[in-house]
């Protein structure tokens, strides 16, 4: 039983992370219609960033956070000026194309300037470890539950309350209108991809305290797409709730059927038999909205 | 109308087949073995081009599909003592029916969620080639036997050329041919709007999955080519990456185009070229790491500009300059 709480526990951190990237994933998707594959090399880049200010520069952990959530907002405005902004009304192949496209280049920078190797902050962040009765809570997951919840708190605030969280939702709603009411869609299209790449760089962040930062680390995008297709591609609240049960799920898996298997693997495929679940019997997630398609 | 209208066309065509039947005289090893290698990727291309650039499912695991037909054929030939020539048409048909497997899902879904289905399509088979290592040696991979004809063994880069160029120029008549018949028309129906080809009375069930089973067959035939070339088989051969660099190829050539895959294939691999002979130079100037990420970052940057300044890709470019030239001396811009 402790074992299984354990890794419940564990799994619960790693959702809420999955749940980060998979909510930068989601808001672009509703704001612009547009599938962004490179979700996964943002979290690439934000570990490294991570790396970079607290291991680097030596910077305390919270204005290691602040710095690379200025990168990435540079980061996302940049990626979205000059390469997505071209391609507005564009057929969704070429947009998923250039999301990929775009996280080749991503991948091909991280290497060009961390050169692709492992790298570690572990032994960098402060040590505020738990015990829960028998079961403990190490530290990263401890930092992890306290950014990635706070960061969804705050974008969730963000999202309802503030002027241009209104406009988001409005462009997710119903585009000519929001234009014919003089929202400029682009600037909407901008705020988007800059919050995914916040939320990705956050995971990033996090993640590489947990498990170190390598190229490999932007498989967490693949997973982050299960997540989202679970929770419903245009569904917010979705991705939270499908974060946490796949993050929770594939921890179970991992600890209880790995030792059944000759080789192991499971917390790596798993993600992709849920996607794989899903589409085939719940093609519109648990909270998505089924589309209707006219002619 | 045929495929090769007029005797100049015929002319073109035997020309090309002749300089390609000289190429080994003229060229050394390393040239050859690259023309090798495009070979199969037009053949993996062209599979990728009928399912996604004509039916207009996207298909993002398509090395998974290769990676199929490719251990069957290892499996087959190294295990149980198959001739190449018995095992090459099964493991097209494990391909093949790979695809259906994976293709069912598509009855459902379309556009991105049908591109998270074969991105999880190719993790799962190559996880299962792991988790069966009695058979196919798992990680450590498995020797595979060079393919033979008669006594012949095509063990030389010579003879290996003539055998891809032989599967490359026949798989280009096909593709070409299948998409003038009726299930090349419906798929080109389904790409343009698949509600309105199933209300003209197109079986997007039975269409679709066709679409993946051809689409499919060509990954496994290219799988096999390529296993059987490095004599050996490995999961390390069939990297999920490719699946992407296949897709970049597409929308290179232009998609939808049957010498759109190939200009796609060819343009890419000579990138390829490029940056081998650019990369070492750059590590030495720059940093020791600039090699490995040049490969990623120029062909990310290619696919970034086509989609940005040509996306109908080189075909479409390959369209206009043979109309001027038609057109010559009254060509105009178009």
């Amino acid at each position: 039983m402790t074992f299984f709480l354990q890794l419940v526990v564990t799994g619960f951190t790693l959702g809420m992370i999955y749940a980060l990237v998979a909510i930068g994933f989601v808001i672009i998707l509703k704001c612009s219609n547009a599938f962004n594959i490179a979700q996964g090399h943002f979290v690439l880049v934000g570990g490294y960033l991570g790396y970079t200010f607290l291991v680097v520069f030596g910077l305390p952990i919270w204005v290691s956070l602040l710095l690379s959530v200025v990168t990435a907002i540079l980061l996302g405005l940049v990626i979205e000026r000059l390469t997505l902004r071209p391609l507005v009304g564009q057929p969704e192949l070429a947009i998923i194309m250039m999301t990929i496209a775009l996280s080749t280049v991503l991948e091909g920078l991280a290497i060009l300037i961390w050169g692709g190797e492992y790298k570690t902050y572990h032994g960098v962040l402060p040590t505020v470890g738990m015990k829960l009765g028998k079961i403990s809570i190490p530290s990263e997951s401890l930092i992890g539950l306290i950014v990635s919840i706070a960061s969804v708190t705050i974008f969730i605030l963000f999202f309802r309350y503030t002027k241009i969280g209104l406009a988001m939702r409005a462009t997710a709603e119903d585009l000519q209108v929001v234009q014919s009411v003089g929202i400029k869609a682009t600037t909407v299209y901008a705020v988007s991809w800059i919050i995914a790449c916040v939320m990705g760089v956050i995971a990033g962040i996090l993640l590489g305290g947990v498990s170190g930062v390598m190229i490999p680390l932007a498989e967490v995008g693949l997973k982050a797409f299960a997540v989202v297709l679970l929770g419903g591609a245009n569904s917010i609240g979705g991705a939270i709730v499908a974060g946490i049960i796949v993050g929770i799920l594939e921890n179970i898996s991992a600890g209880y059927l790995d030792p059944l298997l000759p080789r192991g693997g499971m917390a790596n495929v798993f993600p992709f038999i849920v996607m794989i679940g899903v589409l085939i019997f719940k093609p519109h997630g648990l909270f998505g909205l089924a589309r209707i398609e006219r002619i | 109308m045929a495929i090769f209208r007029t005797r100049r066309d015929w002319g073109i065509l035997f020309a090309f087949l002749g300089f390609l039947a000289v190429c080994p005289l003229f060229f050394s090893d390393r040239v050859l073995t690259m023309l090798t290698m495009i070979g199969i990727s037009i053949v993996s291309v062209h599979g990728l081009n009928i399912l996604t650039g004509y039916c207009g499912q996207i298909s993002m695991g398509h090395v998974g599909f290769m990676a199929v037909g490719a251990y069957v054929s290892a499996i087959l030939t190294a295990k149980l003592g198959w001739s190449f020539w018995a095992a090459l048409p099964c493991a097209a048909m494990a391909a093949g029916i790979a695809g259906l497997i994976f293709g069912l899902p598509s009855l459902k879904i379309k556009g991105f969620y049908l591109i998270m289905a074969t991105i999880a399509a190719h993790f799962i088979i190559v996880w299962l080639i792991l988790q069966l290592y009695h058979v196919t040696g798992g990680p450590d991979g498995l020797p595979v036997p060079k393919p033979k004809i008669g006594s012949l063994v095509l063990k030389s880069k010579t003879s290996y050329f003539y055998l891809v160029m032989v599967f490359t120029v026949l798989s280009t008549l096909l593709a070409k041919n299948i998409i003038r018949t009726r299930a090349g028309r419906a798929f080109v129906a389904i790409r343009d709007n698949d509600l309105a080809a199933e209300v003209m009375g197109i079986s997007l069930w039975s269409y679709k999955l066709q679409a993946f089973f051809i689409g499919c067959v060509y990954a496994g035939v290219a799988g096999v080519l390529l296993v059987h070339y490095y004599a050996f088989a490995s999961v390390d051969q069939f990297p999920f990456i490719d699946s992407v660099w296949y897709l970049g190829m597409l929308i290179v050539g232009g998609m939808g185009s049957i010498p759109g895959a190939i200009f796609g294939a060819v343009a890419l691999k000579l990138l390829d070229e490029l940056v081998t002979i650019v990369g070492p130079i750059l590590s030495a100037a720059v940093a020791a790491q600039a090699a490995a990420s040049l490969a990623l970052i120029a062909r990310g940057l290619v696919i970034i500009l086509f989609l940005i300044f040509e996306p109908r890709g080189l075909a479409h470019r390959w369209g206009i300059i043979k109309a001027y030239f038609r057109l010559w001396p009254f060509s105009h811009e178009e």
